[in-house]
């Protein structure tokens, strides 16, 4: 399992050739990055699938209140 | 448990049919150029086709492409001895299309004719159905005409499913063959998740009314009226990438076959994203699986057969092939087929 900062780095890896993520941290809030919509939670549910081979439900998404929420969730799922 | 291997079944012809009209999503209007940039990247969708400009139904398209495929076959029209009709947008509410197409192409009143009712997994269904009918001999051949015109029932300015939805319709040709490899079939349906892709009202549960063509703003660039197609993507997107690989993976199991054993696996074209997901899960490589979702976009149950007549038809009609299909959305219903064909006549797409 990568740890926080490199789960961070993926997320910027996967949206920086688009967007700004340079403000992008563990205490980012997902659902209120200004450039979000809802296909983001599908590139990020098919990222977190193919990096960790873990699905979030979309609703685990929405509920996560920042990034590293989100990571504990991942972590939580592939410790069972 | 519905998992059944059918005997003497040919797939003898695929033909498809697109309206001419197209637009690109590079100029949907209420797409910013960032959001039809990525809407590109991860559905996939970069051009649809569109039947309502030209006021086609989905029998119009399909009638096209069923008298080049009777012709190309060399198949006489009172040999035809059913039709079988699977879309979501039929002529009428009633009667059913199948009858009326029986008339158009000018087939014999003893052609048994009928219209299923459902969307991406339709074409598994049809062929299902098809085999079914063909097993023991007593019917010789038959069409399955597999389509939408979805555009008649999308609101322009809903963001969710106006780029998404494409309108074809196809024509698989069927025939009994003695001794042809076996065909196998697994078929479900979950109706929990009825209201994940919906056209509210205009049934009978919800009868039409004035509330009915009011459009509403659902926030997010979702305006729509419940006579329009609502889509829950997020919760099609689970479905597909959780139940959809895993009935796969049993499916093949049960048929004992592994990816190496398949020439191609060709998948109903719901969004590029979920389909990649799907194919890497099954662990097939990217040459294994045709996309024809960006040229067309989602055309409901007609993209399985649209793929392969797109992206297949040099293979298809030169050599026998392995292939596995699944279909899945609206319902919910999926269904997954596994068919060796032979060389087959597999028709250019038509535009009409």
């Amino acid at each position: 399992m990568d740890t926080l900062n490199e789960f961070i780095n993926k997320l910027k890896t996967e949206f920086g050739e688009d967007y700004d993520v340079s403000g992008i941290d563990e205490k980012t809030k997902i659902t209120e990055i200004d450039w979000w919509s809802s296909m983001h939670a599908l590139i990020i549910i098919a990222l977190i699938d193919s990096e960790y081979d873990v699905i979030i439900e979309p609703e685990e998404l929405k509920n996560a209140q920042t990034v590293e929420d989100l990571y504990s969730i991942i972590a939580e799922k592939i410790n069972g | 448990m519905a998992f059944v291997s059918l005997h003497n079944f040919s797939v003898d012809g695929i033909a498809a049919a697109v309206p001419a009209y197209s637009e690109k999503n590079t100029d949907y209007p209420y797409f910013s150029e960032k959001e039809s940039k990525l809407f590109t990247k991860t559905v996939g969708v970069e051009k649809r086709h569109i039947a309502k400009q030209q006021r086609l139904t989905t029998s119009d398209l399909a009638l096209e492409a069923a008298k080049k495929m009777i012709n190309a076959l060399n198949w006489e029209k009172s040999e035809i001895d059913f039709l079988i009709f699977v879309s979501q947008s039929p002529d009428y509410y009633l009667p059913a299309t199948a009858i009326i197409l029986q008339d158009r192409l000018g087939l014999s009143k003893n052609t048994l004719a009928f219209d299923v009712g459902l969307g991406c997994s339709g074409y598994i269904y049809g062929l299902f159905t098809a085999a079914n009918f063909l097993q023991n001999g007593q019917l010789k051949k038959g069409l399955v005409v597999v389509g939408d015109v979805s555009s008649y029932t999308i609101n322009k300015e809903d963001k969710s499913t106006y780029p998404l939805f494409g309108d074809a319709a196809t024509v698989t040709a069927v025939s009994y063959k003695e001794n042809a490899k076996p065909a196998y079939f697994d078929l479900h349906s979950d109706g929990s998740g009825y209201q994940s892709i919906i056209i509210p009202d205009g049934g009978t549960r919800n009868l039409i009314s004035e509330e009915s063509f009011k459009v509403k703003d659902f926030g997010n660039g979702v305006k729509r009226c419940n006579l329009e197609v609502s889509l829950n993507g997020l919760d099609i997107f689970n479905f597909s990438v959780t139940t959809v690989p895993n009935s796969l993976k049993e499916f093949l199991q049960k048929i004992n076959k592994t990816p190496e054993d398949i020439d191609y696996f060709v998948m109903h074209q719901a969004n590029k994203l979920m389909n990649e997901m799907i194919r890497k899960k099954l662990g097939f490589s990217k040459n294994q699986v045709p996309y024809s979702i960006d040229k067309y976009g989602n055309t409901s149950s007609a993209s399985i057969p649209l793929t392969i007549c797109s992206e297949l038809k040099e293979v298809a009609e030169n050599k026998p092939l392995k292939m596995l299909l699944s279909g899945f959305g609206v319902g919910l219903s999926w269904a997954n087929a596994y068919l060796e064909t032979n060389p087959m006549v597999c028709l250019p797409v038509i535009e009409v």
